[in-house]
């Protein structure tokens, strides 16, 4: 790292985030003035996004190369107010909550109070949703059943293609042009819609080139002012880069390094949608400008890795914007999951793999920021020297990057009708779900929380948490003769569920479509512009909702333990079971142990409980996919948790598995926490039985100790397991290298880590089973190393 | 017909019994009684209760197949396979051969873990079916090989030779026990041994370590190496250079 990119990557990782009133002020402002009375919702849209960029505070900070600041200052973290409007009371949360604090002054809260709040107060989407929505959702929604991704951030949810290293905003304002002429106002009813949208979105590329030409001039300004002669020429360099792009189709490395930059910026001031923008497939973009620079010796390696690595300080600068309630805790942290995408295959089919590909990963291993999120897909076309290099980084246990399917991914995608082009030039974005890059919304609607409709299920409809009865009178779980009458039950409740969900999504995309479009963010996706439609309207070529399972593990042992012990073993009869789960197994102590012990468990290799597991996803996958969405497009299923897994676990009583009331659910598709005793491969084998095929993304974590990847016969073990995961079809793997302080927890309380795995001088054991003597000596050296 | 064995243990994602990711059961029954055993709950041959908790279960060949055969896609992907360990696999020869020739006609490459001390007739059976022999020395010594495992080495050496001149696969681990066979004496004396043969085997010095102390808590066996520490790694490094001075591909752990 050179001298300027420390001292950059300090300011990032040291200051502290904290609430911004410029954007708000500036919405609200000219949501206030009569320029917004007088337009259609497109251009209005359009407009408040110019007038952002041409009244916010132009920060540069000093010894930067790429420029360009959301807020007025690296952390700032601006809010939405047309989207959600934040009260004392939550600026108050969002300052002094232990996790994840945003600090607010109060001269700030003081311009909530009385500017911002008050103007929005019952306009902006929040609210407008909140009243829209039935009764039935609401309900299901406080009891926890779903979260609602769309309440405090926009759906965004969409990744770049390579578009923007090819045309400048100049080159798509002609296109647009384009197509308004194009326009037939006396045959086509829509056209004066379309043509509303296309205005939008020619006055919102004009704003980016105006907002980079005032970089520019704060650049000249600082030029002129500095002392140094290297860095003069440098502010002048950058300049001149500002002028050039977004206006026009980058020529160098550091022009298309800025540009997206820009676009960066653009798409996450116009609204905050939710894993706000991502340049994609980074080793295929910059490519062909990092080959033609090198040739001609205008850049060496050294220069192109300090410009990615300003590069990457720059998305660290910008903490997810604040999050509240419900929406902070199924999704708790600073990240905004922009995720890299690395490696895979090019659109010919080809090994993508490239000399850019391992520059990237140098910077990756060096920076060490929470931001950007990197994963790496993996192809069975990618050389293994690819994979020992990523290893190396994963095993420093810093839990990036995340490894991804390739192959599997292209399948996603062709199964549900995307060109093959578009497959292989896609990828994965956010945690794990799958996108083609440049061309789709995909849009996240909320977790869905499966373990707590077999709660409902078991309360014939009603939700213990809440008292209310919510659900549908599915029968009295005592009266089930048979195991397939209880999962008959259990099929009704879910797709009643999940029926209001869909109802919901459809509600709050017909909101977004009308009241908030995007049309910053529809330049950059096809093919909005072709078809003169909002990205929030079904513009995009490909549109998907998808729904956000969770809890695969918890479900699957908790309808095991039923099926086992209550109608194959009849060891235990229901009547006796609820009332151990109502009284959370307090004076069911054996009961608890026999199902948590003697009972088969997902996550082990062993179809009873695998097949349950398949079943379970079978009556997700067809309560959803392919249901149709407002946008035009249709809902697919994935499985992944972010933080909600211990939401969703809160809102539940104790269940059939022997889990205790309000204690986490298992995460992604991994076995409940503790109960794999057989090893990764069975995890693995036991989680390729879910059809990944047809899921838009699955997400499983993998621990490993430090020393377990200590040697290269560590990286190539963990390399076949890839091999052989990817094989059978699985998603995703990440893994979780674990630390000495984990390892400390786990020798305290041992049944949460039964599955943790330890090398030990040339043998591999389970963790919690060696001495108290082994274990300190893990421990010590699992610190020695991570020191 | 199907032909019943006795085992202790599957150890799935086993990866330090021969090369690549395993599968690795532990058969029962051994007729050696080494100080330093890692698994002495699998010497004695029947399974016995101890403390409600049952060592070692009967299986049938189809019913071990098809756990071995649950992690194929693993072996493939790392050149992998099963192992088969104990105790001491050869001291239960139908099973084991029954077992082994079904690995060998699925395509799933077998290791075997073994003291050596079997007949030689049934290596000469085996050997066809089984792609590498982990074979252990300790000493080279019959008179101290008796005093510390309870049995001379006159067969066992005797079925090395058979095997190293069949050019099996064979790689030869050596529990380094401090004061026992991690001496000058008797390592000087296997280099010498293995040094006759003209294609030298790989060498795995396999170290002590105290893994297996809680087994011997738990069983209530008398652990004669408790208050035995480890090797340092420097006379670890310092013996494996010795093997390495002679021509033998030697590593540290297995």
């Amino acid at each position: 790292m050179t001298e300027r990119i420390i001292r950059l990557r300090k300011q990032s990782t040291q200051t502290r985030p904290f609430i911004s009133d410029e954007r708000a002020l500036l919405v609200t402002r000219f949501y206030q003035n009569n320029e917004a009375e007088n337009v259609s919702i497109p251009v209005k849209r359009a407009l408040t996004f110019k007038y952002i960029l041409e009244n916010k505070y132009i920060c540069i900070n000093d010894g930067e190369l790429i420029v360009g600041e959301r807020g007025p200052a690296p952390q700032a973290a601006p809010t939405y107010p047309e989207i959600c409007v934040h009260s004392q009371e939550d600026l108050e949360i969002l300052h002094s909550r232990e996790k994840v604090p945003f600090t607010s002054e109060p001269k700030t809260r003081k311009v909530y109070a009385d500017i911002i709040a008050p103007y929005w107060k019952g306009k902006a989407i929040r609210d407008k949703m909140f009243n829209e929505l039935p009764e039935a959702w609401k309900n299901a929604y406080h009891a926890g059943v779903f979260t609602e991704f769309k309440e405090q951030r926009a759906p965004g949810h969409t990744v770049l293609d390579d578009k923007i290293y090819r045309k400048g905003m100049n080159d798509f304002i002609t296109e647009i042009q384009m197509q308004q002429k194009k326009l037939d106002f006396k045959n086509d009813s829509d056209s004066i819609n379309k043509n509303e949208q296309l205005k939008a979105m020619s006055i919102a590329a004009e704003a980016l080139i105006m907002f980079a030409n005032r970089h520019a001039i704060e650049l000249d300004k600082l030029a002129n002012a500095e002392k140094v002669d290297i860095r003069k020429a440098e502010l002048a360099e950058m300049a001149g880069i500002c002028r050039y792009v977004p206006a026009n189709a980058p020529r160098t490395f550091h022009e298309a390094l800025q540009y997206y930059w820009f676009v960066h910026i653009g798409v996450i001031t116009e609204v905050n949608p939710w894993d706000s923008f991502n340049p994609g497939r980074l080793d295929q973009h910059f490519l062909s400008f990092y080959q033609k620079e090198i040739a001609d010796g205008s850049l060496t390696y050294e220069k192109a890795k300090e410009l990615l690595q300003a590069f990457w300080i720059k998305f660290n600068n910008h903490p997810a914007p604040p999050k509240i309630g419900v929406t902070a805790k199924e999704s708790n942290t600073y990240t905004d999951f922009t995720l890299i995408n690395l490696g895979g295959v090019k659109a010919d089919g080809s090994n993508a793999v490239n000399e850019l590909t391992y520059l990237i990963l140098d910077v990756i291993e060096e920076m060490r920021l929470l931001q950007p999120g990197t994963m790496v897909q993996v192809s069975k076309k990618n050389p293994d020297q690819y994979l020992r290099r990523f290893l190396k980084i994963i095993k420093t246990g810093y839990g990036q990057p995340s490894v991804f399917n390739t192959d599997a991914i292209i399948q996603e995608m062709l199964r549900v009708g995307k060109s093959i082009e578009d497959a292989r030039n896609g990828g994965a974005s956010g945690c794990v779900e799958t996108g083609a890059f440049g061309k789709e919304a995909y849009i996240l609607t909320g977790y869905f929380n499966i373990p707590k409709v077999l709660e409902i299920t078991l309360n014939n409809g009603f939700d213990p948490g809440t008292k209310k009865t919510i659900g549908l009178q599915t029968g009295d779980p005592a009266s089930f003769k048979t195991f397939e009458e209880l999962m008959a039950a259990f099929d009704n409740q879910l797709n009643h569920f999940i029926e209001i969900k869909i109802k919901g999504n459809n509600i709050i995309d017909r909101i977004y479509a009308h009241e908030m479009p995007v049309p910053f963010l529809s330049v950059l996706i096809d093919d909005c512009i072709l078809k003169g439609k909002d990205y929030h309207d079904g513009g995009a070529r490909y549109n998907t909702s998808y729904i956000q399972g969770v809890g695969l593990g918890s479900i699957s042992d908790e309808l095991t333990a039923l099926k086992y012990h209550v109608f194959d073993k009849k060891t235990i009869n229901m009547t006796g079971l609820l009332e151990a789960l109502a009284n959370d197994f307090v004076d069911y102590e054996e009961f608890r142990k026999e199902l948590l012990e003697n009972t088969p468990k997902y996550g082990n290799d062993d179809d009873y409980a695998d097949d349950i597991m398949r079943m379970v996803f079978g009556m997700f996958f067809q309560a959803i996919d392919g249901k149709p969405t407002a946008r035009g497009g249709v809902h697919r299923v994935n499985l992944l948790p972010t933080t909600c897994h211990v939401y969703f676990g809160s809102v539940i009583g104790a269940m059939p598995d022997g889990r205790k009331a309000e204690k986490p659910l298992s995460e992604g598709i991994s076995p409940v926490q503790g109960v794999d005793r057989k090893g990764p491969t069975s995890v693995l084998k036991s989680a390729s039985k879910i059809d990944h095929i047809r899921t838009g993304g699955t997400l499983l974590n993998q621990k490993f100790t430090p020393a377990f990847l200590s040697n290269d016969e560590g990286i190539e073990d963990l390399k076949n397991l890839i091999r052989g995961y990817f094989r059978l079809d699985g998603h995703h793997i990440q893994f979780n290298v674990v630390s000495a302080d984990t390892l400390r927890k786990a020798k305290r309380n041992p049944e949460n880590y039964r599955d943790l795995i330890v090398r030990v001088a040339g043998y591999s054991d389970y963790f919690v089973d060696l001495t108290e003597e082994l274990q300190d000596e893990i421990i010590a050296r699992t610190e020695h190393q991570q020191g | 017909m199907s032909v019943n064995g006795v085992i202790f243990n599957i150890q799935r994602f086993s990866v330090n019994d021969g090369p690549g990711i395993r599968t690795t059961v532990f058969m029962k029954g051994c007729h050696l009684g080494c100080g330093w055993c890692h698994n002495p709950e699998g010497r004695l041959f029947p399974p016995f209760g101890l403390n409600n908790e049952v060592i070692g279960r009967t299986v049938e060949t189809e019913e071990l197949f098809t756990e071995i055969e649950k992690d194929r896609v693993f072996y493939e992907e790392s050149g992998g396979g099963v192992t088969f360990s104990g105790g001491e696999p050869l001291a239960q020869p139908e099973f084991l051969k029954r077992i082994l020739k079904k690995c060998s006609e699925s395509g799933i490459p077998a290791a075997i873990d073994t003291s050596g001390y079997a007949h030689k007739t049934l290596f000469k059976q085996i050997l066809p079916f089984t792609g590498l022999f982990l074979y252990d020395i300790k000493l080279a010594d019959p008179v101290q090989h008796l005093k510390y495992t309870g049995v001379s080495n006159t067969e066992i050496l005797e079925n090395l030779d058979f095997l190293l001149n069949k050019d099996a696969n064979v790689i030869i681990r050596i529990p380094m026990i401090p004061e026992i066979t991690a001496t000058g004496d008797n390592i000087g004396s296997i280099i010498k041994l293995l040094g006759k043969y003209p294609v030298k085997p790989e060498i795995n010095l396999l170290p002590f370590h105290k893994i297996a102390e809680n087994k011997y808590k738990k069983f209530g066996i008398i652990n004669i190496m408790a208050g035995i520490k480890k090797l340092p790694e420097t006379e670890m490094q310092e013996y494996r250079n010795l093997f390495e001075s002679n021509g033998f591909k030697t590593k540290i752990g297995g």
